[in-house]
């Protein structure tokens, strides 16, 4: 919410705002529209994700309203049918996908790693601008009538039979697509190059690898998305048949295509999460993180894996039983590095110094639910199990674990964590509990009944569903009311604190990050000296003698 | 079937059992790691919790040992799965030899069947207890999927192409029939109902309901009327390769590449002949595409399927 941000600074209150920062260096529209500030344009994001976030949101209350009752009668089956694919569309491509990486990443790649900015800062801006035309083309699809093919486009469903707005969406993912390469470019480039003076690999925070192997997945995956969707626009405008049998196309071709992106990029929104848990679970332990070179490579291994597995959602698709085979097996190895980070970051808190401030709820919030997420994973992989719950709510229930019991708590975690540092002010802690405790009775109440429901057989995207599955229906629909004023809370006591909260100090927590040495809000320049750094997650004096070798 | 509420669904062929008991093992696993990690965290953090503000905790780097356990076990707990849950699916995808032959034929928004002995259904099919059901499925718009909850089983149904899905019901009831794949407006309304029979019951379903000429009939018909015997010939001489026979066999093409002639490779050769030439044969058929829409396809796919050996080599002995 950047003009709440220059209200606040433009009135600066007398017991904090004297020295210079990057909120109060300079006023107006024009000094963010044109910033090239990393934090700046961190804030930029921050505010249209949330938009986006809340758009979708309403989408699925929608959603949820309509399934209390087992027909369909609150709206049509084709406004249905948009409202799932739009709180999908939104939901993944304008929220999950740029939500740590555009806010958080943004706002601490180049702090963690004692740089002045990011190293194109211009490109930085550029990727803002290209991901609001992307953004504003989606939604004016979504004003002018929306969408139906699900967020999955489907062929031949998405180029030849649908009478929506494929095209104008499609566009609007198409040109989001080129913001997250360049801001996954200028990542990489960022942290091969601009790294303070002893901060060495395996020095990195982890928040850093995680970021870093998320690059790699939007740099290399991204381009496959943008060439798919200009073939289905090809084959809907010009009939060019590639995907559609009728056509002489491969409708199978396009699944391929599709989950090679769209599988990989289920990583580009878990990754950041867990990288955020890194940071979280030690700052509030006071302890330096167990394994730390086992959490790097498991986020290099996720993401090379995970470019390796996306015929796992093709297992009743028509491939090959052989093909199905492999891609099984391959997901079984995909699950061991995510085991590998909730057990080394469970083992750090061992004989740690334990504090139960808001964003470490939110750390063992995600251990957990992260932990059935990815274990109903490994239900899915084995394919005799797929081959019932495939395309049920058991998928739904699933997959909304990673993202939203995963991804959106590591996300929620990481902004309480960050807050002071960003706005220089401490939001209200006995708020904020309460609304992390909503958040997480809501987030269950709404998605266990779905893993029930999904191995019953409900298929997803039902507008219609029978009777016997209508408990469970409106127990997922009061937990989403419950997790509705969860989400809410926050969005109040943010705003709050950006006038009101006490001020922060620079390091409010203790934590030993980069970030935290300089004064919070950080100066323009981030660093008044430039920092050197001689170990990671420095959390207590130890001996030589403590050190494993290497 | 009844309507109350359950937490698990109805077990009615032989499949149900094997996936559950799969099902039951990944439960098992999933809960005792979630358990594990659930009270390990609970515990640290209830017993490490910070009791004074300048309290400094030890460091621990870490145990190789320990990364090693804990990357083994859930290795080979994976790999266990892998395999039982692979060898469930080879089954799935292999019918039985004595399967009775289902076509089904999936629309925007419905299911339509055609039962071996030429009775139609439309939303509802009926089967007979203990006896292996084959589905050979096909599209005629979008991608659909025909799922049976009951049953475990589930497929996609494609457009220009067949897929096929068996199941064996064990216990009589009606049961389900979803469409799985988003496939449009009412997709939600696109099912119905799997009636599972006694044997003898479903005899008399048979016997009540008017029988229209089977698809193997109906695809000899079309065989003639379309004149694919002019061609098509026991002879050696003859312009096509005899079709007597070549449902399941390995074909040798041009290309000197072997293929088994299944579903695919006979509607394929139909629909677009000069793709895969069986090796000996000229290029000379002519599509067939437009001529014959996807029901008819599978007919002369039945039908195909149901001439056995070529008369003339019966002859010779």
């Amino acid at each position: 919410m950047p003009t709440k941000i220059f209200h606040t600074t433009s009135r600066p209150q007398p017991e904090q705002m004297t020295r210079e920062h990057y909120l109060n260096v300079d006023y107006g529209i024009k000094s963010w529209l044109l910033t090239t500030d990393h934090k700046r344009i961190a804030l930029l994001y921050l505010a249209t994700i949330t938009a986006f976030f809340a758009l979708g949101g309403i989408f699925a209350v929608v959603i949820r309203l309509e399934l209390m009752t087992p027909s369909g009668d609150l709206v049509q089956s084709e406004t249905y049918n948009k409202l799932f694919t739009m709180h999908g569309i939104v939901m993944i491509f304008f929220f999950l996908i740029p939500s740590i990486p555009a806010t958080l990443g943004n706002f601490l790649v180049p702090m963690m790693i004692g740089a002045r900015d990011l190293a194109f800062p211009r490109l930085n801006l550029a990727s803002w601008y290209i991901f609001v035309i992307g953004g504003s083309l989606t939604f004016t699809a979504v004003v002018v009538g929306g969408v139906d093919t699900g967020w999955t486009f489907y062929t031949p469903y998405s180029s030849s039979y649908a009478n929506t707005h494929v095209i104008l969406t499609a566009t609007g993912i198409f040109i989001t697509g080129f913001s997250s390469i360049l801001t996954g470019l200028n990542f990489i480039i960022t942290i091969h190059k601009m790294r303070a003076p002893g901060l060495r690999w395996f020095r990195l925070p982890l928040f850093i690898w995680a970021h870093y192997a998320t690059s790699l997945i939007m740099v290399l995956g991204t381009p496959v998305i943008a060439i798919t969707i200009a073939m289905v626009g090809l084959e809907r405008l010009f009939r060019v048949g590639i995907f559609d049998p009728a056509l002489g196309g491969d409708p199978l071709l396009f699944q391929h295509l599709f989950w090679f992106y769209s599988h990989p990029a289920v990583y580009i929104m878990i990754l950041p999460g867990m990288g955020v848990i890194s940071e979280l679970v030690t700052c509030f332990s006071r302890k330096r993180i167990y394994g730390y070179p086992f959490i790097a490579f498991s986020s290099l291994a996720i993401a090379v894996l995970g470019f390796l597995v996306w015929g796992h959602h093709m297992f009743v698709a028509g491939q090959s039983v052989y093909a199905a085979m492999i891609f099984s097996v391959l997901s079984m190895l995909v699950a061991i590095p995510s085991a590998v980070k909730v057990f080394n970051w469970t083992a750090t808190l061992y004989k740690g110094s334990i504090s139960y401030d808001t964003p470490m709820l939110y750390a063992f919030g995600f251990i957990g639910l992260f932990t059935i997420g990815g274990l109903t994973g490994v239900f899915l992989a084995t394919l005799g199990i797929d081959v019932h719950v495939h395309d049920t709510y058991f998928v739904v229930a699933h997959f909304h674990y990673i993202m939203v019991g995963g991804m959106i708590m590591a996300y929620m975690g990481g902004l309480h964590f960050w807050w002071p540092k960003i706005t220089g002010r401490m939001y209200s802690e006995g708020w904020a509990k309460l609304a992390a405790l909503i958040i997480f009775v809501g987030f269950n109440l709404t998605f266990f009944p779905q893993f029930l429901l999904g191995y019953l057989g409900m298929p997803r995207r039902y507008h219609f569903y029978p009777e016997e599955f209508q408990v469970l229906n409106v127990m997922s629909s009061a937990g989403a009311s419950v997790l509705g004023v969860g989400y809410l809370i926050p969005m109040i006591y943010f705003i709050w604190s950006m006038r009101y909260g006490k001020p922060a100090g620079p390091n409010p927590w203790g934590a030993k990050g980069l970030e935290w040495q300089t004064p919070s809000p950080p100066p323009t320049d981030n660093f008044t000296k430039p920092p050197v750094v001689e170990e990671a997650y420095a959390y207590a004096p130890h001996t030589q003698e403590d050190r494993p070798r290497g | 079937m009844d309507e109350g509420f359950k937490l698990f669904p109805d077990q009615a062929s032989t499949m149900a059992r094997e996936v559950d008991w799969l099902f039951y093992f990944a439960l098992a696993v999933g809960v005792f790691f979630s358990a594990l990690i659930f009270l390990l965290v609970l515990y640290f953090a209830v017993k490490y919790r910070r009791r004074s503000d300048d309290e400094q905790p030890k460091p621990i780097f870490g145990d190789v040992r320990l990364e090693a356990l804990w990357t083994v076990i859930p290795l080979g707990l994976t790999m266990v799965m892998f395999g039982w849950g692979t060898g469930i699916f080879f089954k799935v995808n292999r019918p039985p030899a004595n399967a009775m032959e289902i076509n089904v034929v999936a629309k925007q928004w419905m299911w339509k069947f055609q039962h071996p002995t030429g009775q139609r259904e439309i939303n509802e099919l009926h089967v007979p207890l203990g006896q292996p059901i084959k589905l050979t499925m096909t599209s005629e718009d979008v991608i659909h999927s025909l799922y049976v909850p009951a049953f475990r089983i589930k497929n996609d149904v494609l457009p220009s192409r067949c897929t096929t899905l068996w199941f064996e019901a064990t216990k009589p009831g009606k049961y389900h029939l979803f469409c799985a794949e988003y496939c449009g407006t009412k997709h939600s309304q696109m099912g119905g109902w799997i009636y599972v029979m006694e044997a003898t019951q479903y005899q008399q379903w048979l016997a009540g309901g008017a029988a229209d000429e089977t698809p193997v009939e109906k695809g000899q018909r079309l065989f003639t009327q379309l004149g694919c015997a002019t061609c098509h010939q026991a002879n050696p001489t003859a312009r096509g390769p005899s079709l007597h026979g070549v449902f399941g066999q390995q074909v040798k093409l041009k290309t000197g590449q072997t293929i088994v002639a299944d579903e695919n490779y006979l509607r394929e050769s139909i629909v677009n002949p000069s793709v895969k030439i069986t090796a000996g044969y000229e290029p000379i058929m002519p599509t067939f595409k437009g001529l014959v829409n996807e029901e008819q396809l599978l007919d002369l796919i039945s039908y195909l399927k149901s001439i056995g050996a070529a008369p003339s080599k019966e002859d010779k002995k």
